[in-house]
């Protein structure tokens, strides 16, 4: 319990680039009894693992590596383009001299946007020990990125849904059994693009975020030649197994690229069950 | 026998009308010439209208003869006088026809109703209780329903026993939907349920060489309060629930995580106290009654050889421990297996499932089922993560369920052969 009464203490707003302001704090990324570190433990395996070579299937080089992929959707993700971890090939951590942990990780990613494509990359994700959470530091490089080409339908879906008139509004994508609408699906991929900007600023080596569902999308109308979206997203933590509420406000354009404007945590609350009472 | 009463049943069934009613069919054991003679006399006289289901008469064997209604009085009087002992096989030989004929109806009913079963879709809890009874229906002899007890809700908790008799046989235990939110979990259980029956019935290998040896027992809900949650509505309130759905000491946060509820390193780090958390352990080890039923069964049985769990998401093959790094003392033998189990699985539709312990491979987790049942002395235990990596999670499209079960299946039966290959 003290632990989670320390790292309330280290709330705190947290700093944004320009592109990014929060109206809200966010979650403590953290509040789970785990072990700090598995330094402490006495096989060889696990200390093995805290730096040098990674095992590829293992957690600690899986979740760097998402990290990277969050990096790579922010970067170049959009309505049909945007990818998952295919594998790790190689990895492996070292202590850096600021306190931080910097993870070189080589692993191939795929594109389930629309052309299914698998790029090679590699990446250095360096989690920095700051007392306050600070967002993880990526340098990513991937083979024939610019090769992928979706501009033809990046261009009709644009020219589609900018008019005012055909301003979208949808709810649970996808729905309880999986079914997503064709024309919902470049939404729902622009979603997972938005999330990327918050999972890639909350991420942490105790972390391993995924999109689970866009509860809802609202377009916005805009002077600007942007498709603006207010959207509603759930963030599943693999690591606390927690659905973790955002809305954010993202804007996008074939040739401006997704940015998020406003990105604004929902605290968990059980609405279903009773209101919150004095215990 | 059967084939005679097919026959008959065709031709009740052609002339619409009750032919065989009060006829009976006598074995006559013979046991001497003279009965022989006796015999002869009968098969002779053709206005008795007697049926002689054998043919050539010698002591060896025993004669069976399906004597009309109008004929049985005569008849029996006439083997009396000559001695000849004689037994009633078939009381009323149109009832028998009758009930068969039912039976082949029914069966039929139930094999449509199982074979039209929508595999291919997501299911409630009502209708996957009623899956089962029409499974165990369609092959009694084969498959039971065991309950083993009640939900926090006290919704029943069934298990299929899949059984081709014997005391206590070695068992192999499978369970899918501890958490309630993992659907494609419950629904591949709904699947393979079906198949091992289905290859159990077509004699397809290895199933029914792995059920002379050992019962499986298949636990498709084990959350089924936490399930019926999930569907309640769309919200991912509901949708995306975890737990149990008990009342815990924050009357706001029900519901505890089953998976952290085994006594097995119960508390330690790797679940949370906090009963708000998806994690929450629960105040004690066993204290979710879903979890005692079926730590309890386990124990009782007490000769359980493999446990194996089905959950989503991730795509992962694999065994203990989960709550600490330390290498469990089998780890070489069980990497071993979860390797081929996770080529066999690949094998169908290329879906690649990574394999190693729950620690390295997921997160420290303390008070799993698969620990728990390890340290019981259950060795080949393992758990996996479904379908898919992230893609769509928790909510994967209901067009990939039957993929889902195939592959899994695979995996399962690698792993079911290797157990009956490897008893200790």
């Amino acid at each position: 319990m003290e632990m989670f009464f320390l790292l309330w203490l280290f709330f705190s707003v947290v700093e944004l680039s320009p592109a990014l302001p929060v109206s809200q704090e966010p979650p403590p990324a953290f509040r789970r009894h785990t072990d700090p570190t598995p330094q402490q433990s006495e096989t060889p395996a696990t200390v093995e693992m805290a730096t040098g070579d990674l095992v590829p299937t293992h957690f600690p080089a899986r979740r760097a590596a998402q990290v990277a992929l969050h990096y790579l959707n922010v970067h170049h993700g959009s309505p049909f383009r945007v990818f998952g971890l295919q594998q790790v090939h190689k990895a492996m951590a070292e202590d850096v001299g600021t306190g931080g942990r910097k993870y070189s990780l080589d692993f191939s990613v795929t594109d389930f946007g629309s052309s299914g494509s698998v790029l090679r990359c590699s990446a250095d994700v360096l989690f920095p020990r700051t007392e306050r959470h600070s967002p993880p530091d990526v340098q990513l490089r991937c083979e024939e990125l610019q090769q992928i080409s979706s501009s033809p339908e990046e261009q009709a879906f644009y020219q589609k849904h900018i008019p005012p008139a055909s301003a979208i509004s949808a709810h649970d994508i996808p729905d309880s059994y999986g079914n997503i609408s064709q024309d919902m699906k470049p939404f729902w991929h622009l979603a997972r693009v938005a999330a990327s900007f918050i999972m890639l600023r909350e991420s942490s080596e105790n972390t391993e975020y995924n999109m689970a569902q866009v509860a809802n999308v609202t377009q916005q109308e805009t002077s600007e030649k942007q498709l603006m979206l207010r959207y509603h997203v759930l963030l599943h933590d693999f690591v606390s197994q927690e659905i973790i509420h955002w809305k954010l406000l993202s804007s996008w354009s074939p040739d401006g690229g997704v940015r998020v404007l406003e990105t604004e945590w929902q605290p968990k609350c059980p609405h279903a069950t009773k209101p919150p009472t004095a215990n | 026998m059967r084939l005679y009463l097919a026959v008959f049943a065709l031709l009740a069934a052609v002339h619409c009308e009750e032919i065989f009613n009060g006829d009976q069919v006598l074995r006559i054991h013979v046991e001497s010439e003279d009965h022989i003679e006796a015999l002869k006399e009968l098969e002779e006289d053709v206005h008795s209208e007697l049926d002689f289901w054998t043919h050539g008469f010698s002591i060896e064997r025993p004669v069976d003869i399906r004597v009309p209604h109008t004929s049985l009085y005569a008849v029996k009087d006439f083997l009396r006088e000559n001695n000849i002992h004689f037994t009633v096989m078939i009381n009323n030989v149109q009832e028998l026809l009758d009930r068969e004929r039912a039976e082949m109806v029914s069966n039929a009913k139930m094999e449509r109703k199982t074979k039209s079963f929508n595999f291919a879709a997501y299911h409630d809890l009502e209708t996957i209780y009623s899956f089962m009874d029409t499974l165990v229906a369609s092959q009694p002899n084969l498959i039971s329903k065991v309950k083993i007890g009640s939900s926090y809700e006290n919704r029943p908790m069934y298990a299929l026993k899949f059984s081709t008799g014997g005391e206590k046989k070695p068992a192999i235990w499978i369970d899918a939907g501890i958490h309630a939110r993992e659907w494609v979990s419950h629904a591949s259980g709904v699947w393979i349920a079906d198949r091992i029956a289905t290859d159990f019935k077509e004699n397809r290998a290895p199933v029914p060489s792995i059920l002379s040896q050992m019962d499986i027992f298949l636990m498709i809900v084990a959350n089924p309060d936490g399930y019926v949650f999930s569907h309640l509505t769309g919200r991912p309130f509901h949708r995306l629930w975890r737990k149990s759905r008990s009342v815990t000491s924050n009357p706001n946060c029900p519901g505890v995580d089953l998976n952290r509820n085994f006594d097995a390193e119960f508390g330690s780090p790797g679940a949370s106290d906090d009963p708000c958390a998806e994690d929450y352990c629960g105040p004690s080890a066993q204290s979710e009654i879903e979890v005692k039923n079926i730590a309890d069964f386990i124990t009782s049985h007490g000769n359980f050889k493999s446990f194996m769990t089905l959950h989503a998401y991730s795509q992962l093959l694999m065994y203990p421990y989960g709550y600490s790094g330390t290498n469990a003392p089998h780890q070489p033998e069980l990497h071993d297996v979860a390797t081929q189990a996770s080529r066999a699985l690949n094998s169908w539709h290329g879906t690649v499932f990574k394999v190693g312990s729950i620690f390295h491979t997921i997160e420290q987790a303390s008070g799993a089922s698969v620990d728990w049942a390890y340290q019981r002395g259950i060795k080949y235990s393992f758990a996996f993560e479904l379908r898919d990596k992230g893609e769509y999670g928790f909510l994967l499209p209901a067009d990939q369920i039957v993929s889902t079960a195939r592959e899994t299946w695979l995996a399962l039966k690698y792993i079911m052969q290797y157990v009956c290959d490897h008893p200790y």
